[in-house]
């Protein structure tokens, strides 16, 4: 039975940064919000006990649940998807505040580039730049001088530390506080950095680096470097976190109804439009139906893709054919290419760290450089960072070394102080055959079947790797390590090996409803009242940690829904 | 105090410490004991008397209650101690995985909902995994180990014709390696390397993870690598050029705040 609520103006699905800067955007302009939350609320005394590395990172207290709900995957589209049955390569946030919460804080803007990619390449190196596989490289239908000024709001709101880099796009202001301390390894990095010729820069962050008070008058400390940021919740607040800014600034409107336990199953449809969203309370397994004026779909990027599909809203992508667009364009981040560095006789402080702290160039990202010579486009960060060494998590030995045993002792507490890396963070472009489509046979605990991935690395991928391989590795000398492994091969995807969380694409943005799902406002070109936001809508995914673009997106989608609720319709013409 | 003395007083507690732990015996004595009981109570030093282990409780300060199992029988424990000391053995450093409470510590987690896998996801058939789609097997962490040891057991009784824990160390590594290279037969098609696995991964929690936990004993896992626990701040220390050594803390100290 499902119990049938009053129809609202708007139901947002997911309270992470999207989802919870829609919020804010939509309840201080006076407009009833329902924010539907499948996790907990939580704010920061859920921390008291965050320094817990057992309980956060390796039993994953932040994360949804997997025994309700997971992905399959496979690496070719000819080979069967298995479900990922614990948690390694990524993880997915649930919970107020979702990945907002267990996130590093690393904040970056894309680059112009970014924003107009294929016609930069085909403008610079001609068309056959381009590989067939890579088809679906797109514009993204906006420029970087148009995202501009959400960049910034969303910067001012999360009061983002950083300084100016020059091979970035302009910014119309300073980032609103000054960027994190330099640590003595972010000291050797950048020794190396000047001597090599580039210009180093301190990573912007979200741990923030000195008490600050955003425009909609919250107040928060400054960064402890206390070294529990990735996989765990702040209990400062110093890092920016949907439940320490935006969505306190939504309840306190009074506008936004949050329904906690309350996880999504369909959006219900009518007329080529959704009607409103199906939801069970996780506690109870009460049903509910919530009708809605505007659905917001704010999860996570696979959640993103499967709610749509599990709804019949939108056509799904066919790898074989092109057509279709649900579950297109399913990109990842490349960080082949890393070198690893091992000191005799110095030691660092590396218990400290926090998740944004470290240093890196651009001049090896998107078209920073002259790629008409290599057989890749766009590029990579290489990048030293500090995010504190967690004992279980982190053993660095030499290559060579057992993984268990004396010597892994030995070594594993010879270097826990006395090694850093020089890594690389490099961008992922679409192939036609990665992509996500629904598991024919795996279904979640409702029923409903589970997101299935179709995910490899690209020869993109592992040209570019190869490349970065050769910089980390004139880091490492110049920094002058007595032990320097370099990984210079991207290996296979592994579902289970600890990697990072930038999954990007399958509801994407364009200009084109052949090609993309929604225009630049994050509205859905085949159902007018249906938003989809999060890295989801990213055509791409640059070289850098998605959450920037995410929320400047999530702004901009706060402005479109405002002005379909007075004018109805597409916002942008096809 | 001073950085210095603050050092010091990290190695006199350790130091301290190992003679505490050389002195109740707990050190390996490889000998087989009387009853189940008596050979839990009494680790495994045949000297050793009900009357003195007592005596060397009382003399504890403070006698750890975490040090119970609610898992796995007295023989299972004792494989697992001797196992974890070989992933992680005493050294130069310090105390090896046994001495950290390691055993306890996975009899812990396999009691508890990790163990028996409550947040995997189990709907559906298991079929044959590739390498890189992850582990696919139905059986739940606990029956796994359980099985591993019995397994390292029958193994050992194989090739040396005794238990794994009576073996010579270097037997042991040999043990073990063969395991973690699938070479073993374990239980139906589940590979002995998955065993390996979880063992070694619950091993390095076990030294590594907050003592509440049951491992980690002392915080001496911590204080051999000069990780400071979970401290609250790291302001100063984050930009010095010399590398400052804390005494840990644990989430204990967090309580009351």
């Amino acid at each position: 039975m499902v119990t049938k609520l009053p129809k609202v103006p708007v139901v947002v699905v997911g309270m992470g940064w999207a989802g919870g800067i829609v919020s804010a955007e939509l309840t201080k302009a006076g407009i009833n919000v329902v924010g539907l939350e499948r996790g907990k609320d939580r704010s920061t005394a859920d921390y008291t006990m965050g320094h817990d590395e057992l309980r956060y990172q390796h039993r994953q207290e932040l994360m949804q649940d997997l025994s309700k709900e997971t992905i399959t995957y496979r690496n070719t589209v000819s080979g069967k998807a298995l479900p990922m049955r614990h948690y390694g390569t990524f993880i997915v946030g649930d919970g107020v505040g979702g990945a907002g919460s267990h996130w590093n804080g690393q904040t970056y803007r894309f680059l112009p580039y970014d924003f107009e990619i294929r016609s930069k390449t085909i403008e610079r190196y001609g068309i056959e730049k381009i590989p067939a596989w890579m088809e679906g490289l797109n514009d993204w239908g906006i420029t970087y001088d148009e995202m501009e000024p959400y960049y910034d709001t969303f910067e001012k709101m999360a009061g983002i530390s950083g300084e100016t880099v020059e091979l970035w796009g302009k910014r119309t202001n300073p980032y609103p506080t000054p960027p994190l301390v330099k640590t003595p390894l972010m000291k050797e990095f950048e020794k190396a950095a000047t001597s090599l010729g580039y210009k180093p820069f301190v990573i912007p962050a979200a741990n923030l680096s000195e008490s600050y008070t955003n425009p909609d008058g919250i107040s928060r400390g400054a960064c402890q470097y206390c070294a529990y940021c990735e996989n765990f919740g702040c209990e400062y607040g110093a890092k920016g976190d949907p439940a320490v800014t935006v969505i306190p600034v939504a309840k306190q409107t009074g506008k936004l109804d949050l329904r906690t336990h309350s996880n999504v199953l369909e959006l219900t449809k009518s007329g080529g439009k959704a009607s409103g969203v199906i939801y069970v309370d996780m506690l109870t397994g009460e049903k509910f139906e919530q009708p809605a004026d505007v659905v917001v779909v704010a999860s996570y990027v696979f959640n993103n893709s499967r709610l749509l599909l599990n709804s019949g809203i939108g056509t799904p992508y066919d790898p074989k054919t092109g057509k279709g667009t649900i579950g297109k364009n399913y990109c990842y981040q490349v960080t082949a290419g890393g070198s690893q560095l091992f000191f005799e006789d110095r030691e660092f402080n590396l218990y400290g760290g926090a998740g944004a702290l470290g240093m890196e160039i651009a001049e090896y990202m998107g078209d920073n450089f002259d790629h008409s010579k290599v057989d890749f486009i766009h590029g990579a960060g290489i990048r030293s960072t500090q995010y504190g060494d967690r004992p279980i998590a982190v053993n660095r030995v030499p290559a060579g070394t057992p993984n268990w045993g004396a010597e892994f002792k030995e070594k594993s507490i010879k270097y826990a102080n006395s090694n850093f890396p020089v890594k690389t963070q490099g961008a992922s472009l679409p192939h036609k055959e990665n992509y996500l489509d629904l598991d024919p046979e795996f279904k979640d605990e409702f029923g409903y079947p589970l997101l299935r991935m179709t995910y490899e690395y690209t020869d993109n991928d592992r040209a570019m790797g190869k490349y970065m391989s050769a910089i980390t590795r004139k880091f490492a000398e110049e920094i002058g390590a007595d032990i320097i492994d370099t990984n210079e091969e991207q290996g296979p995807f592994n579902v289970n090996k600890d990697s990072n969380t930038h999954n990007t694409g399958g509801v994407i943005m364009g200009t084109d409803p052949e090609k993309s799902a929604l225009n630049t406002y994050l509205q859905m070109w085949e159902a007018e009242n249906v938003f989809v936001l999060g890295a989801s809508a990213f055509p791409h995914n640059s070289s850098f940690n998605p959450t920037g673009t995410l929320g400047a997106l999530s702004y901009r989608a706060a402005e479109g829904i405002q002005k379909y609720l007075k004018e109805g319709g597409l916002l942008v013409k096809a | 105090m001073s950085e210095q003395e603050k050092k010091e007083s990290v190695l006199d507690k350790r130091s301290s410490r190992r003679t505490f732990i050389k002195n109740s015996g707990l050190t390996v004595g490889g000998v087989v004991l009387g009853g189940a009981l008596g050979s839990l109570l009494i680790k495994d030093d045949k000297s050793t008397t009900h009357n003195t282990v007592t005596q060397n409780h009382a003399k504890t300060p403070a006698a750890n209650p975490n040090v119970a199992l609610m898992f796995f029988t007295p023989s299972q424990y004792q494989v697992t101690q001797a196992a974890v000391d070989r992933i992680f053995p005493e050294d130069a450093n310090g105390p090896g995985a046994k001495e950290l409470n390691a055993a306890i510590y996975i009899d812990h987690q396999l009691a508890g909902p990790w163990g028996s896998n409550v947040k995997d996801y189990r709907l559906g058939a298991f079929y044959k995994a590739e390498e890189n789609q992850g582990p696919q097997t139905k059986i739940l962490r606990k029956d796994l180990f359980l099985a591993g040891l019995d397994s390292l057991n029958t193994y050992s009784n194989k090739q040396f014709k005794v238990d794994f824990k009576e073996l010579e160390a270097t037997q042991q590594d040999e043990v073990l390696l063969a395991f973690s290279e699938g070479k073993v037969e374990l239980y139906g098609k589940v590979s002995s390397s998955q065993f390996f696995n979880l063992l070694r991964t619950l091993t390095i929690e076990g030294v590594y993870a907050d003592p509440m936990y049951g491992g980690n004993n002392e915080m001496l896992g911590w204080s051999m690598r000069k990780y400071p626990g979970s401290r609250m701040q790291y302001v100063a220390e984050i930009q010095d050029e010399k590398f400052i050594e804390l005494e840990p803390q644990s989430l204990n100290s967090h309580m009351g705040h």
